[in-house]
């Protein structure tokens, strides 16, 4: 919202004062100033009052003519002009030899043979509107010479609020609300408005006008007739125009002026159209016509202002075309109203179509206000047209009345929250020129919040606080640390082992963590040939490519793979992010967090890079929770899994994810001559796991023994096979069994085991060692593996 | 006889000055001092001499004997010398200045700034708390004191999913389930509730270079009997001055936010220009950068705490926003492109 400091001047006296210092202000206290200050007419100079004495039509050109005129010298001067308008009598606005126009300097030069001494301007060329249709037709009656800038306020400082910043001020969308801020923040005085006394049409009749529905909270109007003027003043189309608004008629002008003053938007009908005003919604949805021309879907949750049955405006949106006021309307009948607040702004949103007035409405307006910008509006329109008559009296329904917001707290309540001392008169002085009641009896203090304040901004005593200190200043505040007791502090486990993996992964295996949205990736899974897997969708997502969330994040880190392909002939990501595994009985989503790591290599065949995968996924267990993972052979459920190798992770014998080889008719569409592999871990079940402790074994002081066995396995024989076969045998001494060499040929597969053991409390005898390898050899022929 | 001796020792003092090496030198070794050696073998042909010829001779052999086994140790030393510095000249020079092989893994941006913060917070006692990405209207709207018609709860900002879910737009939404987990604490033991929880956050917008649908805050609170205003700006003054290692000057203004009252907009001085104005600050030599404010007592009545008893601040700080100032990243997408080409430089913190 732009604001100009004339304007704002109207209402606090800020002679002596930086204007400039003083916008800063407002923007650290109140609400955020762009950062860009339009010091408006700094650009203008030389530009004075003159009197067109002659017009003659120039030879060489049919547009150009030369003109005389007086500009209060002794001599008349010379000018070539080709503004359409011109002619003899007429004042004008014109830029003398040596006046500035922005980047213009005005010299004297000839124009079509012909010299010209300076330049009739338009309001456009001035600055003051974006009239450029001719020159200037100055109606004041004033001396011919006069520096326009005496005439006419065109020195202005005009700055600009963000809106944003003014969401929850509904008292701050207009000048006089700025103003009271302003007043607040230089310790000046807020003058009052300047109203017409509605009383005294108090005994005319009044309008035919009735509130049918409750999202109208008060509806004001009077009827007003005679009025003769068109064109608004200068001073008020100036300021319309730096406040950004384009200058329409005296009326519609006076009407935006009054909304840019109050904050109040504020409607005028023909009084012909609308005789008997209905505020209601309708049953059924229908086409209306705004003012604009433009036909709009009004549905039935729209409240609408009709004449009688026939709808003639969107309520605190726009005007209706057919009841607009037009060149023969005599009598107008001036609308002053408050809505409810979510319903205007539903109503946008559904209409597409926000207009100044219910930017406005949106932010909960002060019902009190209505009635007073009629008061306003009158005292105005008098002013500037004295043949203007109220023909009716104040007609006035208020329906819904916000309660009057009291509160009271104490002094300590202040000192508690500002952690700061502010003195119990700077308190009352700041509420006091605000606009709040603040009376301070004992340490307690009974605030009554002005009615601009308690539509919705202003209800608690926290709210207080924030006017006592902002107007205070935050750069004023002194700042301390807290004086909280310490405590240790525990931190979150699944947090923990997160970080822990990504170190591991990162700087022990070298991967790459990526990132990736929650949603299924559905175009670039279709190009994998991996259909998104029903789930939980999106209610309103806008793009149909993001609809359903994952069950997955494999097939993300497929599609990243892909799109990565290119970069190293040899790379691995992961991620640890969220899934969503269907809803529960009570239809919350089943959200997990899970580790996805994927692996992809042209170098590597596509076993050592599924034991590479195994090996990071084992040393992750290892290194975090000193445990062993076990693996468990499971069925292939997804498109993108190859069903051999596909392993149910398991720690601690709990099934924590799953390992695989990526399907190949998803590999080949990936990169045919790539090996992929992945890994998904659910890393709350992982967190769950209890961490175990290191039991330090000594070393022992007996040497130790060790016995090799060399044996042919079967397939579909796993180690995990053999190890059943010496769980339990020997447990005291034999300390750890590995394998040391594998040997493959055509017909057998081969592995040599070695077994340690050791004792530290004596010497072992080799009969002992040999009885439990016998029984371990045993054993293994049990399940069909014997010795090569 | 002598003269056979002189012959010999001769001889062998020829042959040890020519062996090469240290086999060769062994083989001299046998050849002479072995039992079948030549010097053995002078012994053998004694027995025609007189005892006291033979005691003359016997040490005369004896004596080269020595002298021998004593030249050859110091041969062994010599050739092993001459090994080693053979091995020396063997070896070549290798050019070290050439590229190393680094093989290195990255961590994402994100996750760098994110643990930049955490130390910071943990270094001043507070717990780094997670939370789902998907919540419910009431733990990301109602128990933060956002009411019903605010803005945004309107369609076109959040996602929400068909149960009535949503994909938590704003890291508050933790905010209630925090402080019920540790209200307990607070009021029974007056452990303060110091917490931070960094987490996906997600607003229903297109994207492009500076908008995202999903990204990462960080949000932090904490509630104990006295905290004021003024701790609020202390507390953001250190904590900003560490995030980004120099004092930085902080400016609030009010701001609204439905959780806080009074909220604050907190700038920080653009680093860039030293706030004398530039493009990044947008000539007013501030940078935005977190809102901020007194925790609402709404929120903290939600949370079962007492707002006459207690008082608090919260604050949010856009990791995603922070991780692209740090590291001048441009275009917002390429933070969840999965690309390679991007991510795989972040290979660890910078500080």
């Amino acid at each position: 919202m732009l604001l100009s400091m004339n304007w704002i001047s109207d209402f606090v006296d800020f002679t002596g004062l930086d204007k400039i210092e003083l916008i800063r202000k407002f923007s650290l206290s109140t609400a955020e100033v762009e950062n860009e200050i339009f010091y408006k007419g700094s650009e203008l100079s030389g530009v004075v009052v003159a009197e067109v004495k002659s017009v003659e039509n120039h030879p060489e050109s049919k547009k150009l003519h030369l003109l005389k005129v007086d500009v209060g010298e002794d001599e008349l001067t010379d000018v070539v002009c080709g503004a359409p308008n011109v002619r003899v009598g007429m004042k004008t606005a014109f830029a003398k030899v040596g006046a500035r126009l922005g980047e213009i300097t005005i010299a004297p030069r000839p124009l079509a043979g012909h010299m010209s001494y300076g330049m009739c301007c338009s309001e456009a060329e001035l600055g003051i509107s974006d009239d450029h249709s001719g020159i200037m037709d100055i109606s004041e009656d004033v001396a011919n010479g006069t520096d326009i800038k005496e005439l006419y306020e065109i020195d202005d400082i005009v700055f600009e609020v963000d809106n944003k910043s003014l969401t929850n001020r509904p008292d701050l969308w207009g000048h006089y609300g700025i103003a009271r801020e302003f007043a607040a923040l230089s310790g000046r005085e807020l003058k009052p408005l300047a109203v017409e006394d509605l009383k005294a049409y108090a005994e005319l009749s009044k309008v035919d006008m009735k509130i049918e529905d409750p999202l109208c909270q008060r509806y004001s109007c009077l009827q007003v007739e005679n009025i003769t003027r068109r064109v608004s003043p200068v001073n008020m189309r100036i300021r319309l125009f730096y406040c950004g608004m384009r200058g329409i008629n005296f009326l519609a002008d006076l009407t935006n002026y009054l909304m840019l003053e109050m904050g109040q938007p504020m409607h005028a009908f023909d009084s012909r159209k609308v005789e008997k005003i209905r505020i209601r919604r309708f049953d059924k949805p229908f086409v209306f016509t705004t003012l604009d021309g433009v036909e709009r879907n009004i549905d039935e949750n729209t409240l609408m202002i009709c004449n009688g049955d026939q709808p003639v405006a969107i309520a605190g949106i726009m005007g209706g075309l057919d009841s607009e006021i037009v060149g023969d309307t005599t009598r107008l009948t001036l609308e002053s109203a408050t809505f409810d607040a979510a319903s205007i702004r539903k109503s946008t949103v559904r209409l597409s179509h926000r207009t100044d007035s219910s930017m406005r409405y949106e932010k909960s307006l002060d019902p009190e206000m209505t009635d007073v910008a009629i008061a306003r509006f009158l005292y105005l329109l008098k002013k500037y047209d004295g043949g203007a008559k109220v023909v009716s009296a104040l007609t006035d329904e208020y329906a819904f009345k916000y309660d009057t917001v009291e509160l009271t707290f104490d002094k300590a309540f202040v000192d508690r929250y500002t952690g700061i001392e502010i003195g119990n008169d700077t308190i009352l002085k700041t509420l006091s020129s605000l606009g709040f009641k603040a009376e301070l009896s004992g340490d307690t203090f009974d605030v009554v919040v002005p009615s601009w304040r308690a539509t919705k901004d202003v209800t608690i005593k926290a709210d207080i606080i924030e006017e006592i200190t902002r107007i205070y200043g935050y750069d004023n505040f002194e700042i301390n640390t807290t004086r909280s007791p310490l405590y240790p502090v525990r931190m979150d486990v699944v947090k923990e082992d997160e970080d822990k993996i990504k170190d591991i992964l990162v700087k022990r295996y070298s991967l790459h963590e990526v990132h990736s949205y929650v949603w299924a990736y559905y175009d670039e899974q279709r190009e994998l040939g991996i259909p998104v897997e029903p789930n939980i969708r999106l209610a309103n997502a806008t793009n149909p490519n993001i609809e359903t969330i994952r069950r997955s994040m494999i097939p993300t880190q497929l599609c990243q793979l892909r799109a990565n392909t290119g970069y190293s002939p040899e790379f691995g990501i992961f991620e640890i992010g969220r899934v969503v595994e269907g809803v529960d009985e009570n239809n919350l989503c089943i959200e997990k967090k899970m580790l996805a790591v994927t692996l992809f290599s042209r170098e590597k065949d596509v076993r050592a890079l599924y034991f590479r995968l195994r090996d990071i996924l084992a040393v992750v267990a290892d290194d975090v929770k000193h445990k062993t993972l076990e693996f468990k052979t499971a069925e292939a459920t997804h498109s993108y899994e190859h069903p051999v190798n596909l392993n149910t992770v398991l720690l601690d014998g709990k099934e924590i994810g799953r390992i695989g080889i990526v399907h190949p008719t998803v590999g080949k569409k990936l990169d045919p001559k790539a090996a992929v592999v992945f890994a998904e871990i659910d890393m709350e079940a992982f967190a769950d796991t209890k961490n175990a402790s290191i039991i330090y074994d000594e070393p022992s002081k007996f040497p130790p023994m060790d016995y090799d066995l060399s044996v042919v396995v079967p397939s579909g024989v796993f180690f995990s096979d053999l190890a059943e076969c010496w769980k339990g045998e020997g447990e005291e001494i034999l300390k750890n069994v590995r394998i040391v060499d594998t040997y493959d040929t055509e017909l057998f597969h081969s592995v040599t085991v070695r077994f340690e053991f050791s004792s530290n409390e004596r010497t072992l005898s080799s009969a002992e060692v040999q009885a439990i390898m016998d029984r371990i050899v045993e054993n293994l022929k049990g399940i069909n593996v014997n010795l090569r | 006889m002598d003269n056979k001796i002189e012959v010999l020792r001769e001889e062998i003092r020829q042959r040890l000055a020519s062996v090469k090496d240290l086999s060769e030198l062994d083989k001299a070794r046998v050849e002479y001092l072995g039992k079948k050696g030549s010097i053995t073998a002078l012994l053998k042909g004694m027995k025609d001499l007189s005892n006291e010829e033979k005691k003359t001779f016997g040490a005369e052999v004896n004596k080269l004997k020595g002298a021998v086994a004593k030249r050859i140790e110091e041969r062994i030393e010599e050739l092993k010398k001459l090994q080693i510095e053979a091995e020396i000249n063997a070896m070549p020079q290798f050019d070290i200045t050439a590229p190393a092989d680094l093989d290195r893994g990255s961590y994402h941006p994100i996750t760098l700034v994110q643990r930049q913060c955490e130390t910071i917070f943990k270094s001043m006692g507070f717990t780094v708390e997670d939370y789902p990405e998907v919540v419910t209207d009431y733990e990301c709207f109602e128990s933060v004191n956002i009411p019903k018609h605010h803005p945004a709860r309107d369609m076109q900002d959040t996602y929400y999913l068909e149960n009535g879910q949503l994909l938590k737009s704003q890291t508050s939404a933790a905010q209630n389930a925090i402080l019920k987990k540790y209200g307990k604490r607070l009021k029974e033991n007056g452990v303060p509730i110091k917490a931070i929880f960094p987490g996906r956050c997600f607003r229903n917008e297109a994207t492009d270079a500076s908008h995202e649908n999903t990204f990462f805050q960080m949000e932090g609170m904490m509630v104990d009997r006295d905290i004021s205003i003024s701790n609020l700006i202390f507390f953001m003054k250190t904590m900003l001055s560490e995030v980004f290692q120099r004092d930085v000057k902080v400016r609030l203004r009010p701001g609204f936010f439905p959780f806080v009252e009074p909220g604050f907009e907190l700038d920080i001085n653009c680093e860039i220009c030293g706030g004398t104005g530039c493009s990044s600050c947008k000539h007013s030599g501030w940078l935005e950068l977190c809102p901020c404010g007194m925790i609402h007592p709404n929120v903290l009545r939600e949370g079962g705490i007492d707002p006459d008893e207690y008082t608090g601040f919260a604050f949010g700080l856009g990791l995603t926003r922070l991780a692209m100032m740090k590291y001048k990243v441009k275009d917002i997408r390429d933070l969840n492109s999965g690309s390679l080409k991007s991510l795989a430089q972040f290979t660890d913190d910078d500080n």
